[in-house]
C-alpha cells in the first residue's frame, strides 16, 4: 500500500487530537487560574483544597490518572451509587486538563507573586475593592509573566494527548497503531506520525506565541 | 496470581495487603527503568549540547532541529518508533532497554538545554577574568566555569528524574511490566480496578514527595558560588 493511502485515517486522527488539545488546554487553563489563585487564598480550606489538588496532579503520573478516571471512578461511583462512567472523550479531557492546570497553578501563582508589592498597597491606597484588585492590577500584569511557560505547557498537552489512545480514544496515535497493525509497515506510519505531531507543535507554538504578544500589551507601561 | 504471588479477594483490606508485593515488584522495574532512561539522557543529551554549540553552523543546525524534533513528538510515538523499526534494522532490544532508550531519547532534549542553560549562567566576567590571568581555554572550563555552573545543573536535572519516573508507566504498552502496567493486570483479572490504580497513585505520591525534597536539599545546599572539583 502507498504511504498516501494512510493520509486520510491518519488526519481523522489528527481532528480528535486537535480537538482534544484545544479543549484540555482552555479547560487546563481554568483549572490552573482556579487553583492557582485558589493556593494564595486566605480561606484555609480553598488553599488546603488547591494544595492538595496541585500536588497530587503534579506528584502522580498522567497515565494513572487517565487510567483511574476511566476504570477506577466508575467502581468508586458503584460503590456510593453514582454513575461516573464517562465515555473515553470525557475521561480523556478531563484527565489532560486536570493533570496540565496543576502544573499551570503553580506558573499562576509564581507569576502573581512576582507582581511587585508596592502594586498591591497602591490598589488598596486607592481604595480599591479585593475584586477589582485582582483583575486590573494583579492579572494584567501577572499573565503575560505566565505565557511563555503556558506555551510550552501547551505543546506538553498536544503531546500527551497521544496517550488517551490507551483508553481507545481514535486520536492519531491509536490510528497509526490501526495502520500499523493491519500493514505491518511500522517504519513509513510511524515517521509520517512524528512529522504530523512536530508539525502540530509548530503551529501551537506560533498561535501560543501570538497570544504572548497580544497579552503583552497588558503589561503596565514604562517598565 | 501474579510473580507467584496469590492474591486474596475475601474483603477489600486484603486484597489490599496481598496485592502490595506484586505492586512492589512493579516499582522495583519502574524505578530501574527511571534510573537507567536517566543515564541515556544524560549521556545523549550532552551529546546534542556539544553538538548545538560546536564551531561550525553545519553541526548546529541540524543538532537544534533534532532537539526541537525529539521534545515535540510524544513519548508514547517515539516509543513506538524504536519499538518496532530497530528491529526492522537487525536491532532486536528487550522491551525494558527500548522503553528506558526511548525515555532517554526523549528525555536528551530537556538534558541538553539544560547543559546549556547552566554554562551560559555563569557570568561573563568570569570567563574575561579567566583570559585576563592568560589561563587556557580548557583550563577554564574545567576550573572556571564548570564548578559554578555545576550547582545550577544538578537541582534541574533533578527535577527532570522525576518527571522519568512519571513517564515510565508508557512503558506498559510494549509490555514492560512496570508498577502500572501490574496494577492494571491485577484489574483486568479481577475486576476489581480501583484499589491497585489507587494504591499506584498513592506510591508515586510518596516517590515523588520523598525525590521533591531531595531536589530541594540539593538546590539549598550546593554552594551557589561553585563547587570544588578537587
Amino acid at each position: 500500500m502507498e504511504w498516501t493511502s494512510y493520509l486520510a485515517p491518519l488526519s481523522q486522527g489528527a481532528w480528535v487530537t486537535v480537538q482534544l488539545t484545544v479543549y484540555s488546554t482552555i479547560l487546563g487553563a481554568l483549572c490552573a487560574f482556579l487553583f492557582g489563585l485558589g493556593k494564595l487564598s486566605h480561606n484555609p480550606l480553598v488553599k488546603g483544597i488547591s494544595v492538595a489538588y496541585i500536588e497530587i496532579f503534579r506528584g502522580t503520573s498522567l497515565l494513572v490518572q487517565l487510567f483511574w478516571i476511566y476504570f477506577a471512578l466508575p467502581i468508586m461511583g458503584q460503590a456510593i451509587g453514582l454513575d461516573l462512567r464517562f465515555p473515553p472523550v470525557v475521561a480523556g479531557v478531563v484527565a489532560l486538563a486536570l493533570n496540565i492546570g496543576a502544573y499551570g497553578a503553580e506558573v499562576v501563582r509564581g507569576a502573581v507573586q512576582a507582581v511587585p508589592k508596592e502594586q498591591y498597597e497602591a490598589a488598596t491606597a486607592l481604595n480599591f475593592t479585593g475584586r477589582k484588585r485582582l483583575w486590573r492590577i494583579t492579572l494584567p500584569q501577572a499573565i503575560p509573566e505566565m505565557m511563555p511557560t503556558f506555551g510550552n505547557l501547551a505543546v506538553q498537552n498536544l503531546k500527551d494527548t497521544a496517550l488517551v489512545s490507551l483508553i481507545s480514544l481514535g486520536d492519531m496515535a491509536f490510528r497509526a497503531e490501526q495502520i500499523r497493525n493491519f500493514t505491518q509497515d511500522s517504519v513509513t506510519v510511524y515517521t509520517l506520525v512524528l512529522f504530523m505531531y512536530f508539525g502540530m507543535a509548530l503551529v501551537l507554538t506560533a498561535c501560543m506565541k501570538l497570544l504572548e504578544r497580544y497579552v503583552g500589551r497588558w503589561r503596565a507601561a514604562g517598565r | 496470581m501474579f510473580f507467584g504471588i496469590e492474591w486474596d479477594t475475601s474483603s477489600q483490606w486484603a486484597f489490599a495487603v496481598s496485592i502490595f508485593p506484586i505492586l512492589l515488584h512493579g516499582l522495583v522495574v519502574t524505578l530501574q527503568a527511571t534510573v537507567v532512561g536517566f543515564f541515556i539522557a544524560l549521556i545523549l543529551g550532552l551529546v546534542l549540547a556539544a553538538l548545538k554549540s560546536a564551531p561550525t553552523r553545519f553541526i548546529r543546525w541540524p543538532a537544534k532541529l533534532v532537539t526541537e524534533f525529539i521534545r515535540d513528538t510524544p513519548l508514547l510515538i517515539q516509543l513506538f518508533f524504536l519499538f518496532y523499526v530497530l528491529p526492522e534494522f537487525g536491532l532486536t532490544l528487550p522491551a525494558f532497554l527500548t522503553g528506558a532508550l526511548a525515555l532517554g531519547v526523549q528525555y536528551s532534549a530537556y538534558t541538553s538545554e539544560v547543559y546549556r542553560a547552566g554554562l551560559e549562567a555563569v557570568a561573563k566576567g568570569q570567563r574575561e577574568a579567566a583570559r585576563a590571568l592568560n589561563l587556557a581555554s580548557a583550563r577554564t572550563f574545567t576550573h572556571i566555569i564548570l564548578p559554578q555552573a555545576i550547582p545550577r545543573i544538578i537541582p534541574a536535572l533533578g527535577n527532570y528524574l522525576v518527571s522519568i519516573m512519571k513517564d515510565v508507566p508508557v512503558l506498559s504498552v510494549v509490555t514492560v511490566l512496570e508498577m502500572l502496567g501490574v496494577a492494571k493486570i491485577i484489574g483486568d483479572r479481577t475486576g476489581g480496578y480501583l484499589i491497585p490504580l489507587s494504591m499506584v497513585g498513592g506510591l508515586y505520591l510518596v516517590m515523588t514527595i520523598i525525590a521533591s525534597f531531595g531536589v530541594r536539599y540539593l538546590d539549598t545546599h550546593l554552594p551557589k558560588r561553585g563547587l570544588s572539583l578537587k
